[in-house]
């Protein structure tokens, strides 16, 4: 497999199914494991960087988890690959930056993938569609804990495992939710459901990474603390908060369902229309109508379309994704064009 | 009651901030709560906060003066404090005082309760004490009274020194 098999098949954590996929996108794990006594990679030099990659190659080798897994270097990528894997959640934007001894490992689902060398020696993430906090769990823990007979990681008994952020240490563990919350935000509730959540000590944001005001009405919601919990308590307690979460928007779709239905069916069609019909559209109107026709999916308003080609939309739709389907670099205008035609070819437009 | 910025809507939001030990309460309506949540934002990066936590633990527990580095990756407590990153796994020993009385700051809790490295190997670095370590803790445990064990920490220094000095 290379990055260029990425672009021709759907990640399983876009798959729209698993479960509370009508609310819940996707759930992510992510474990920050460093190696004993090599600097943090803010200390590191060159040599050792390329060390770190090694010794996780030799880690992984045999090892079934990562049977159909490429790794990337990130020296050898142009900006394009670096974006387009961006966009596909499978790293950060820091990782991207600067490239001399930074890879990333990726399954062939993209279920698995591992940073290596980002802020820490390695960030492990486990990604899969639905809310799925215990199986994603399962296989992350299972993956550390064979990774752990053969590297020897930063850990202190009192402490955990240590990592280059005082704000990972212990179990060094993020759990993350997508959620999709459109009539939240359209009965102006998102606000107080996201200040409850603040308190609470967890994190939320957008899905494009931005601070509170979430394009698509999606947002993430994650852990703060990683120490004086154990893995399993911090996941159920998300876990529970999500459950609410979801709760409180079903609530909500039922009574804008109920009390403004002919206003929410127009509002829905009309986005579907748009998207079928547009022949130059910008990323922010996309998302914007995309959210309103996965809302009709869901409310079963639209039965006609995939929940899986929506929530694919929301990523190919960006630009590196559009510049790797199209295989050259395109400008602003021509991607509005572009990102046009695809979506009127996913949604049977005319 | 009135919100304190732009004094026409009702306040809602309640702000309390702590400077230098200073306390100013805020009282604000969504809108300028939203304004000033976004320029706090832009104020203050992560690094600045912990930096913030950080230095208010030093006040706490300051033992000594001494400049605190790594020994192993020569990282100082005081770019820690900067940049808000450690520089290796061994940086935690070193700073074993500050960072206990951060990482309770940050987490509400300085005890791991998850799980361990399947086959940990014999503790490595972060278990072994340096000098600086061992003399913290006699210091501490003469501030305690507690003889017994600052008899026994004489000897481990003794010991740590003697073996320092035989070193090239």
């Amino acid at each position: 497999m290379n990055i260029n098999d990425l672009i021709n098949h759907t990640a399983e954590w876009l798959r729209g199914a698993g479960p509370n996929s009508n609310i819940v996108m996707s759930t992510r794990i992510r474990l920050a494991r460093n190696l004993a006594k090599v600097p943090f990679p803010n200390r590191a030099e060159k040599k050792d960087l390329l060390n770190v990659v090694d010794e996780l190659n030799k880690a992984i080798a045999g090892n079934d988890y990562f049977k159909d897994s490429v790794l990337l270097k990130m020296n050898e990528l142009d900006s394009i690959d670096k974006q387009f894997l961006v966009e596909r959640h499978l790293m950060s934007h820091e990782h991207a930056v600067s490239g001399d001894g930074k890879a990333l490992i990726v399954s062939g689902e993209e279920v698995l993938s591992v940073m290596v060398n980002e802020e820490d020696h390695l960030r492990i993430q486990v990604m899969q569609s639905g809310l799925t906090l215990n199986e994603s769990w399962a296989i992350i823990n299972m993956l550390d804990d064979s990774l752990s007979k053969k590297l020897q990681y930063a850990y202190m008994g009192n402490w955990g495992y240590l990592t280059a952020c005082p704000t990972n240490t212990g179990t060094a563990m993020r759990g993350s939710v997508m959620l999709h919350l459109p009539a939240l935000v359209m009965t102006k509730q998102i606000n107080k459901v996201l200040a409850a959540i603040a308190k609470l000590s967890f994190a939320s944001r957008g899905f494009y990474g931005e601070g509170t005001q979430a394009r698509g009405n999606i947002y993430q919601i994650s852990n703060q603390v990683s120490l004086g919990h154990s893995e399993e308590d911090i996941l159920q307690n998300i876990g529970g908060l999500i459950r609410q979460v979801i709760e409180q928007e079903e609530q909500a779709r039922q009574a804008l369902f109920m009390q403004n239905r002919s206003m929410l069916e127009d509002k829905i069609f009309r986005s579907l229309g748009v998207l079928k019909s547009a022949h130059i559209i910008s990323s922010q109107e996309t998302i914007e109508l995309l959210s309103m026709v996965r809302l009709g999916v869901d409310l079963g308003i639209l039965n006609q379309v995939d929940r899986s080609h929506i929530n694919e939309l929301f990523i190919t739709i960006q630009p590196a994704h559009l510049q790797k389907i199209e295989g050259k670099k395109l400008t602003p205008a021509q991607r509005d064009t572009r990102r046009a035609a695809l979506i009127r070819e996913k949604l049977g437009g005319v | 009651m009135q919100c304190n910025i732009c004094t026409k809507k009702k306040a809602t939001v309640h702000l309390t901030e702590i400077i230098d030990g200073q306390v100013t309460e805020l009282h604000l309506c969504e809108e300028c709560a939203r304004e000033k949540s976004v320029q706090m934002e832009q104020q203050f990066g992560l690094a600045d906060l912990l930096a913030g936590l950080a230095d208010f633990g030093k006040q706490v527990k300051d033992v000594d003066k001494v400049k605190l580095d790594c020994p192993h990756c020569g990282v100082s407590y005081d770019d820690f404090k900067k940049f808000g990153r450690l520089g290796c796994s061994e940086c935690y020993p070193a700073f074993r005082d500050h960072l206990s009385s951060l990482l309770k700051k940050i987490h509400g809790s300085n005890l791991h309760l998850g799980k361990a490295p399947l086959e940990f190997p014999k503790p490595v670095g972060p278990q072994i004490e340096t000098l600086r370590d061992l003399k913290a803790q006699l210091q501490e445990a003469v501030q305690k009274e507690d003889f017994e064990k600052a008899a026994e920490l004489r000897d481990k220094i003794r010991l740590a020194e003697k073996k320092e000095e035989n070193q090239p």
